[in-house]
C-alpha cells in the first residue's frame, strides 16, 4: 500500500514542513513495511531534489489554474490521486496551507484528517492540541487516513533513492475549486527584522506598563538588531499589534535566543516560542513557569533589567 | 447582512495543564471558559460589520449546556440571538461537528451572507470544521483570514503571506475563518451585559454522528526538564546577559 | 538564599500581609531566630492579600476591629503605602440612613472624628459621576485609604531580614506539623525539617487544613466575594493616580465602586454564598490565575448590574467601557466574623494568625507579636481568640452554616443583640420543655438556648405599667416584658435557667496555688467560701471576671460566663502545674445551673428543704450541698440581679427535676419564670455590676473599674506587679453609672440607647481621658425598680463627678441629656446591700 505525501514549494524549492512531513511519512509503518520509497504530490512545478528523500515517484498536477493560489484545487489534485493510487496515508505539513487543503480534501472524501501529528502507526495517531501544551492520542477510522505533521516535529533526514519518476497528469478542476483563489496581493512595507524569521526576539508581558513601556524593549531589540515580541495581554490591552504577539494564536518565533521580560510562561504564550534555541527569562517571580521552559533566568524587575542590559551592550560596543 | 458565528467554549489553562484522572479531558475544577482567541475576533467583526451593513448577527455554539455562558458573553458584546446545538460535554470530532453544524444552519432557515469561524479551536486544534460545514452548504470558504471587508455582494479578505497579504474577493455568501489579529475585540459594557440576559437562545439536541477521529487519551508531553541557570538578580545580571549574548555569537 | 534551617525560635507560616507583618514585628519585639515559609512565590505567594481590593474604611460597629484597623492604617501610612481617598457609605433607603448615624456614633466612640453625614448634593460634589438623585445621604470618612499590602509586606519583611533576624523561604511546601506531649515541635517541609518552639499559621483559607496538621482547628471556610473592574473611563483617562476620588460603598445593594486607575472596580457583596472547604482549593500550577482567584460566575453578579448602572450610570452605563477584568475572589469568614488569633487551645505553641483581612494586617500582626513575645498584646483581642471557641462552633458544618448566613450581613443593617436562625438548638438545657411551655423567646448563648423573656409573663407588662419603646429599632430584639419580670422579681421572686454557665473543678495539691496565681482575689478562704474575682493578664487589664467556690481543701470550682467559657478555661489550664499535681476538668455539660432570686426566695427554698437556708445558718457569700427532695444540691448564696437567694446547681440529669419542685413551690409565692434579660441587663444595671467584654476590658485597670481591694493578697498573681502600679497612681477615667434624664428625640419619638455610644459634652463634644480614651456606654438598660435608664460608662476624673449634668448620650446623631448618678463600684439601686443580705 502507498503512502502519498503533498508537498508544498515555493518556486519548485519545498519547503522545510513538507521536507519533515516526507521524512515523517517515510517512516509510517504501512502493513509492517517502512521504508519503502513514497509518493509525492505537487503541482505547478515538479519540486527539486525529492530523490534524496525517499521519494519515488512525483505525481505532478499541471493546469492553467495553479497560477495563483486556490486550496480547492489543490485539493481536487490529491483527491484525484488518491483515488488513482489508493494509498493508505495522505500526508501533508501541518502548514497553514497544508492543513487548509487536507481539510479540502476531508471535506470533499468526508474522511476524517488528523492534523498536526508529531507520530502516527497504522491509523493510531500522536496529535497535538493546544499549540502544543497537550498531546492527544487518537484513531483514525479509515480506510486512508490522512493527517499532516506538525512542523518541527521531526527533523529531516536524507534516503536518498535515484531521480525519481514524474507523473504528469491535469486534474479536472470543477467550476467551484477555483472559486476561491488569490486575486490580489497586497506588499507589506518593509519594516525592519520579522518577527518569525528573527534571530533575536525581545519580548514583555503587562509588566511593561503601558505602551510607552515598551521604549526599553524596543531599544534592546534595535541594539541587538531583533525584533519586539508581547504577550496576549499586551496586545489586548491595545499597547502593541498583534503582529507582534508570540503565542498559539500570534506569531510562532524560533529565533537563536529569545528574551522574554515579565512573562509568566502561560501555556498560550509558551506554544509561540517553542522553537527558540535559547530562552532568557527576566521575571520578579522566581517560581514563574517560565523559568521551567528557560535556559537563563535573571529575576528582577524588567524596567530595571533591560535598560541595564542595553546599558551593557553599548558599554561593550564602545569598548 | 447576516451573519453567523461559530464559536467553542474552551477552558483557560493557567501555566500548566491538569487532566482528569481517566486522561480524557483537562481538568477544569478550577478554571473559568471561554471562546478560541481567533472567534472573539470572529464575534468582533460580525458585530462591526452589521453595525456597517444592518442585518443581524448571530452566534452558534455546539457545547454542553454550560456554554450558554459563552453564548451570553457574545450577545454582551452584541449578537442578536444564539444557538445552542446542546451535547452531553464529550468533546465531538470535527466531522460530526460540522454536521450538526450545517444542520442547524439549514433548520435555523436564515439565509445567512457570512458565516465566520475562528480559524482553528484553541483547544482541539483540527483546522477543518469551517472547510466541512462549507462544503456541506456548498458555500466557497477562505481560512486564515486577518482582513475583511464587503461590498457589493462580495467579501474581500486578506490573508498574510510572505511578509505580505494574499487578497481573495468572493461572492456572498460564504464561509470565512478568521484570525486574531483580525481586530481588537471590545470587552462587553455593561448595558450590553444586560441586555444579553433576556436575548434568546435556541437550544436543540443535535443527533451525534459516530466519531471518526476518537481520542484514546490525552497526555500532557513531558517538560523539558530544563532548570534555568539564574544569571543573577536585578541590573547587576546586565554583563552575565551580554556574556552569554557574546557566547551564542549574537554580540 | 541561605540554607534551610534546622531549628528556629518561631516559624511563621504565610507570607500574606499578616505573615510578613507578624514575623517583622516578632523581631522588632526582640526575637531574633524567625523563619517565614510560604509554599507560593514572592512578593506574591497567591493567597487572598493578592486579589485584596486593598481598602480601608476604619469605622466599625466593633471597637477591637475598629482600633486594629486604626493601628494598621497607622503602620500602612509609615510604610508609605497608604493613600488617602476618603470614602463614603450612600444610603438609598431611611432605614440605612439610620444606620449611618449609628455608624457616626462608632465613629465618635472610637475616635474617628473626621467622619461625618453628607446630603446627596455634597456626595455629588465629591463623586462627580454618581447619581445622587436616588440617594438619601451618606456617611463621609475622609481618612479613607487605598493601601498597597503586597508592598506593605514586603517592606516589612525585607526589613526584619536585613536586620538579621528573619530568614524568608518562599516556595517551600508545608508537609506537617509535628506535635510532641502537646507541644508543636516541628515543621516538616518540602525543603526539609525545621524544629521549633513556636508556629504560627498565617494561611489565610488555607489555614484550617494547616491546623489539622497539628490537630487543632481553625474555624474559617473560604467564600466568594465577586468583582469585576470596567474599563477604560474616558472621565479617568487623565487619571495621574490610582485613585483620586472617593471609594463609594453603594450600602443597600451590597456593593462598592471605587475608581482603579483608568478603570472602575466594582464589588459585590450581594450575590449568594459561595462557600468552598480549604481542601478544594487549587495549586498554584492548576489555577489559571492565583490559587485563590476563582474563575468568574457570571450568572451570580448579573443582578448587581443595574444597581451598579443605577448608582453611577454615567461611567457603568457607557457602551464603550469595557468589563475587562472579573474574579470570585476568595476570603476568610468566620462565623462570628471576627479573626482568628492566639494560641491554639490544642497545641501550645501553635498559634493562629487567620482570617484577617488587609484593613486590619498590620495591626494583628503587631498585636499577636506582641501577645507571643511578652505574654500580651495592647489591644484587647479577645473577640479574635482562637480559644473563644466551644466544641461546636469548631465543627465545619456549624461554621459553613453561621458564614452562609453571615455573608449577606457583610453590608448587612446588623442589630447589636440580633440573633442567628441557623444551626440552633445545639445546647439545650434540662428545662427547655418548661421553657418552651412558658412561651421562652430563646436567645443564645455559646450554643445553649437560653429565654430571654417568657411570653406567658405578658399580663405583667400591663400589671407593672411597662411602656412599649416607640422606635422599632430600639424595641427590635426587646421586649416590655423583661422589665416587667424584674419587677416581678423585685415584688416576689424569680427563677433563672443558668445552665450556660461554664464550670470547671480545679483539683489537686497545688490547685490552691494555681488558682492564687491565676486570679486577684485572695483564694485561701474558708471551705465553703464563694470568691468573685478578676482575673487580669500581665499588664494588669482584665482577662476575666468570675466566682470560685471552695468546695474542699484542693478542690475548687470555677463559674464564669460561657460566653467567653472556653478563653478562661484556656487560661486556667495553662497556670496547671506540669507535673499533674493539680487537674482541671470542664463539668459544664455535668451541671445545670438555676437561680433563685427576689425577697421570697428564702421561703420558696425553705419550704422544699428541711436544711438550714436562714441568713445566719446559709451567709451570704457562702456555698454548701442541701437536700431538696431527692437531690443534693450544691447551694451557692451570691446574687447577680441584687436581690436575695441562690444559684442552686444539680447534675444536669435533675435540672428539669429540680425546676418542677421549685416551680410548685414557688406558686404560693408568685415565682416568675425571669429571661437572661433580667438576669444579664437590668437586674445587674441596678446593681451597677460589671460584665466581662462590656466594662471589663484589658485595657482598663481594677482601679478604673472601681474593682480594687483594700489590700493586695501577699501571694503572686498574673498582672499583680502591674495592678500595684496601677493603685499608686491616678486613674485616667472612673467608671460610672449614669442614667437618662430626657429620652425625646427631635421628633417627639422617644429612643433608648442600645450600648456602646459616646458620652459627650451636652453641645456633643466627645470625652477623651488621659490615655486617649473615648467615654462610651459600655452597657444600657432599663433600671425598672428605679424607673429610670441605666448607662455605664469610664469618665475622664474631671467629669465623673455625682450629680453632674453636663453630659449626654449621642444617640443616632440627637444628643440625649444625662446625670452622672454614681462614681465607682456603688449600686444605684440598694446601695446598701440589704435585700441581698437580708
Amino acid at each position: 500500500m502507498a503512502v502519498l505525501v503533498v508537498i508544498e514549494h515555493v518556486d519548485g524549492e519545498p519547503t522545510e514542513p513538507s521536507l519533515q512531513a516526507l521524512t515523517f511519512a517515510r517512516g509510517y509503518a504501512v502493513d509492517g513495511a517502512p521504508g519503502e520509497p513514497v509518493h509525492a504530490l505537487a503541482v505547478g512545478l515538479a519540486p527539486r531534489g525529492l530523490g534524496e528523500l525517499g521519494v519515488g515517484t512525483v505525481h505532478l498536477a499541471e493546469h492553467d489554474a495553479f497560477g495563483s493560489y486556490a486550496p480547492a484545487a489543490v485539493a481536487r489534485s490529491v483527491v484525484e490521486t488518491i483515488q488513482r493510487l489508493a494509498p493508505s496515508v495522505v500526508v501533508a505539513a501541518g502548514s497553514e496551507l497544508g492543513n487548509e487543503v487536507m481539510a479540502h480534501v476531508a471535506a470533499m472524501l468526508d474522511l476524517p484528517l488528523a492534523a498536526n501529528c508529531i507520530s502516527a502507526s497504522g491509523d493510531e495517531v500522536t496529535r497535538i492540541r493546544w499549540g502544543g501544551s497537550l498531546l492527544e492520542e487518537a484513531t483514525v477510522h479509515s480506510d486512508v487516513v490522512l493527517l499532516t505533521v506538525q512542523p518541527h516535529a521531526v527533523a529531516i533526514e536524507k534516503a536518498p533513492v535515484g531521480e525519481p519518476a514524474v507523473e504528469r497528469f491535469t486534474p479536472d478542476l470543477l467550476p467551484a475549486d477555483l472559486a476561491v483563489r488569490v486575486t490580489d496581493r497586497v506588499e507589506a512595507a518593509a519594516d525592519g527584522v520579522s518577527l518569525a524569521d528573527a534571530k533575536i526576539v525581545v519580548s514583555a508581558g503587562r509588566g511593561a506598563g503601558s505602551a510607552e513601556g515598551f521604549g526599553i524593549i524596543e531599544e534592546l531589540a534595535a541594539l541587538l538588531g531583533g525584533a519586539v515580541g508581547c504577550s496576549r495581554a499586551v496586545t489586548m490591552s491595545g499597547w502593541r499589534p498583534h503582529t507582534d504577539q508570540v503565542g498559539q494564536t500570534g506569531t510562532k518565533i524560533a529565533p537563536e535566543i529569545y528574551i522574554a521580560s515579565g512573562i509568566s510562561g502561560a501555556t498560550q504564550h509558551m506554544a509561540g516560542c517553542k522553537g527558540a534555541k535559547k530562552i532568557l527569562a527576566i521575571n520578579t517571580d522566581p517560581d514563574a513557569p517560565i523559568f521551567a521552559s528557560a535556559d537563563y533566568g535573571v529575576i528582577g524587575d524588567l524596567r530595571e533589567v533591560v535598560p541595564a542590559i542595553s546599558a551593557e551592550i553599548r558599554r561593550v560596543k564602545g569598548a | 447582512m447576516n451573519i453567523l458565528t461559530c464559536v467553542k467554549r474552551v477552558p483557560m489553562t493557567g501555566g500548566t495543564i491538569v487532566l482528569t484522572a481517566d486522561e480524557q479531558a483537562i481538568e477544569t475544577r478550577h478554571l473559568g471558559f471561554t471562546i478560541s482567541p481567533h472567534e472573539e475576533c470572529g464575534i468582533e467583526e460580525a458585530v462591526r460589520l452589521v453595525e456597517a451593513h444592518g442585518g443581524e448577527s448571530v452566534v452558534l455554539t455546539l457545547g454542553p449546556a454550560e456554554a450558554e455562558e459563552q453564548l451570553r458573553d457574545c450577545m454582551a458584546i452584541g449578537a442578536a440571538r444564539a444557538i445552542h446545538l446542546v451535547t452531553d460535554g464529550e468533546e465531538w470530532d470535527p466531522q460530526a461537528t460540522a454536521a450538526a453544524i450545517a444542520a442547524a444552519i439549514h433548520a435555523d432557515g436564515t439565509a445567512f451572507d457570512l458565516i465566520l469561524f475562528g480559524n482553528e479551536s484553541a483547544d482541539a486544534g483540527n483546522y477543518q470544521v469551517a472547510i466541512r460545514v462549507a462544503y456541506a452548504l456548498g458555500l466557497p470558504v477562505v481560512s486564515g483570514i486577518k482582513g475583511i471587508s464587503v461590498a457589493d455582494g462580495q467579501v474581500r479578505c486578506e490573508r498574510e503571506s510572505n511578509g505580505g497579504r494574499d487578497v481573495y474577493e468572493v461572492p456572498l455568501p460564504a464561509v470565512v475563518s478568521v484570525l486574531e489579529g483580525l481586530n481588537l475585540p471590545r470587552y462587553p459594557s455593561v448595558p450590553g451585559r444586560m441586555r444579553a440576559k433576556s436575548k434568546p437562545v435556541a437550544a436543540s439536541t443535535p443527533p451525534r454522528r459516530e466519531s471518526r477521529l476518537a481520542r484514546r487519551r490525552l497526555v500532557v508531553p513531558a517538560g523539558q526538564g530544563k532548570q534555568a541557570e539564574i544569571l543573577g538578580h536585578g541590573p547587576d545580571a546586565a554583563p552575565r546577559v551580554v556574556e552569554i549574548l557574546q557566547q551564542i555569537g549574537l554580540l | 538564599m541561605s540554607t534551610f534551617p534546622g531549628g528556629a525560635k518561631a516559624v511563621v507560616i504565610g507570607c500574606g500581609i499578616v505573615g510578613n507583618s507578624l514575623a517583622y514585628h516578632l523581631t522588632q519585639q526582640g526575637w531574633t531566630d524567625v523563619v517565614l515559609i510560604d509554599k507560593g512565590p514572592l512578593p506574591n505567594p497567591g493567597g487572598s492579600t493578592g486579589h485584596a481590593s486593598n481598602f480601608i474604611f476604619p469605622v466599625d460597629h466593633s471597637k477591637e476591629m475598629t482600633v486594629l484597623t486604626l493601628e494598621s492604617q497607622r503602620q500602612y501610612i509609615a510604610l508609605g503605602v497608604n493613600t488617602e481617598c476618603g470614602g463614603i457609605e450612600v444610603a438609598r433607603t431611611e432605614e440605612r440612613m439610620e444606620e449611618l448615624r449609628r455608624r457616626m456614633a462608632s465613629a465618635k466612640a472610637w475616635g474617628v472624628d473626621s467622619a461625618r453625614l453628607v446630603t446627596p448634593a455634597e456626595i455629588k460634589e465629591l463623586v462627580p459621576f454618581i447619581d445622587e438623585s436616588i440617594l438619601l445621604g451618606g456617611f463621609y470618612c475622609p481618612t479613607v485609604s487605598v493601601v498597597d499590602s503586597l508592598r506593605a509586606g514586603t517592606i516589612m519583611r525585607e526589613a526584619a531580614v536585613e536586620s538579621g533576624a528573619l530568614t524568608v523561604f518562599a516556595s517551600t511546601q508545608v508537609a506537617g506539623i509535628d506535635v510532641e506531649h502537646g507541644r508543636v515541635r516541628r515543621v516538616r517541609t518540602s525543603r526539609g525539617d525545621i524544629e521549633a518552639e513556636t508556629v504560627v499559621i498565617a494561611c489565610g483559607v488555607w489555614s484550617p487544613l494547616l491546623a489539622a496538621m497539628a490537630g487543632a482547628r481553625i474555624p474559617l471556610v473560604p467564600m466568594v466575594h465577586q468583582m469585576i473592574d470596567i474599563g477604560p473611563v474616558p472621565r479617568f483617562a487623565k487619571a495621574s493616580k490610582a485613585i483620586e476620588y472617593p471609594i463609594v460603598r453603594d450600602m443597600d445593594v451590597f456593593m462598592y465602586e471605587r475608581q482603579d486607575g483608568i478603570g472602575l472596580e466594582v464589588g459585590s457583596y450581594a450575590h449568594r454564598s459561595i462557600q468552598h472547604d480549604p481542601e478544594d482549593i487549587p495549586t498554584i500550577e492548576a489555577a489559571a490565575l492565583s490559587p485563590t482567584e476563582f474563575p468568574f460566575t457570571q450568572t451570580d453578579f448579573d443582578p448587581q448590574l443595574a444597581d451598579a448602572l443605577d448608582l453611577m450610570p454615567e461611567i457603568v452605563g457607557d457602551e464603550s467601557v469595557g468589563v475587562k477584568y472579573a474574579i470570585n475572589g476568595l476570603i476568610s469568614l468566620t462565623p462570628d466574623g471576627m479573626p482568628i488569633l492566639g494560641e491554639t487551645p490544642e497545641v501550645k505553641g501553635l498559634w493562629s494568625a487567620a482570617a484577617v483581612w488587609v484593613k486590619e494586617g498590620p495591626g494583628v500582626g503587631k498585636s499577636v507579636a506582641e501577645w507571643m513575645v511578652h505574654g500580651e498584646s495592647h489591644i484587647d483581642l479577645h473577640s479574635s481568640d482562637v480559644s473563644r471557641f466551644h466544641a461546636h462552633q469548631q465543627t465545619r458544618s456549624h461554621v459553613r452554616a453561621r458564614t452562609f448566613e453571615a455573608f449577606p450581613k457583610t453590608y448587612g443593617i446588623v442589630h447589636p443583640v440580633e440573633q442567628w436562625a441557623s444551626d440552633r438548638n445545639l445546647r439545650l438545657s434540662p428545662m427547655h420543655e418548661r421553657q418552651k411551655e412558658l412561651g421562652a423567646v430563646f436567645y443564645e448563648a455559646a450554643g445553649w438556648e437560653r429565654p430571654q423573656w417568657y411570653e406567658a409573663n405578658a399580663p405583667l407588662v400591663e400589671r407593672y405599667g411597662v411602656a412599649a419603646r416607640e422606635a422599632e429599632w430600639d424595641a427590635r430584639w426587646w421586649s416590655p416584658i423583661i422589665n416587667a419580670e424584674h419587677l416581678a422579681m423585685r415584688e416576689h421572686a424569680g427563677i433563672f435557667d443558668l445552665s450556660a454557665f461554664a464550670i470547671f473543678d480545679v483539683n489537686g495539691a497545688r490547685a490552691l496555688d494555681a488558682l492564687q496565681r491565676a486570679v486577684l482575689a485572695q483564694v485561701d478562704v474558708a471551705v465553703g467560701r464563694v470568691v468573685y474575682t478578676p482575673v487580669l493578664g500581665s499588664l494588669g487589664g482584665f482577662k476575666s471576671d468570675l466566682t470560685i467556690m471552695r468546695l474542699g481543701d484542693d478542690s475548687f470550682r470555677i463559674v464564669t460566663g460561657g460566653a467567653h467559657g472556653m478563653a478562661d478555661r484556656k487560661l486556667f489550664a495553662d497556670l496547671l502545674p506540669e507535673d499533674g499535681s493539680a487537674s482541671l476538668v470542664d463539668v459544664t455539660t455535668a451541671w445545670t445551673t438555676i437561680g433563685v432570686w427576689g425577697p421570697r426566695a428564702r421561703d420558696i427554698l425553705a419550704s422544699v428543704t428541711s436544711d438550714d437556708v436562714s441568713n445566719e445558718g446559709f451567709p451570704f457569700g457562702t456555698c454548701r450541698t442541701i437536700e431538696i427532695g431527692s437531690q443534693l444540691v450544691l447551694a451557692s448564696r451570691i446574687s447577680y440581679v441584687g436581690d436575695l437567694g441562690w444559684e442552686l446547681y444539680v447534675p444536669i440529669e435533675q435540672g428539669a427535676r429540680l425546676w418542677d419542685l421549685l416551680w410548685e413551690a414557688g406558686r404560693p409565692h408568685e415565682l416568675t419564670a425571669c429571661g437572661i434579660g433580667v438576669y444579664g441587663t437590668t437586674g445587674r444595671l441596678e446593681k451597677s455590676y460589671r460584665a466581662y467584654a462590656a466594662e471589663l476590658e484589658s485595657e482598663y485597670t481594677v482601679i478604673e473599674a472601681g474593682m480594687q481591694r483594700p489590700k493586695v493578697k501577699e501571694q503572686d498573681f498574673v498582672g499583680k506587679d502591674a495592678h500595684l502600679r496601677h493603685r499608686e497612681e491616678e486613674p485616667a477615667a472612673i467608671l460610672c453609672t449614669l442614667t437618662v434624664d430626657d429620652h425625646t428625640s427631635a421628633s417627639g419619638v422617644k429612643r433608648f440607647p442600645l450600648g456602646r455610644e459616646p458620652i459627650t459634652l451636652r453641645d456633643g463634644k466627645p470625652l477623651t481621658d488621659s490615655k486617649g480614651r473615648r467615654s462610651y456606654v459600655t452597657s444600657a438598660g432599663a433600671g425598672p425598680s428605679l424607673g429610670k435608664y441605666i448607662l455605664m460608662a469610664y469618665l475622664p476624673p474631671e467629669h465623673a463627678v455625682e450629680g453632674s449634668q453636663e453630659l449626654a448620650v449621642e444617640y443616632m446623631t440627637e444628643h440625649f441629656p444625662v446625670t452622672v448618678d454614681v462614681v465607682g463600684p456603688r449600686p444605684i439601686f440598694d446601695p446598701e446591700n440589704t435585700r441581698i443580705r437580708s
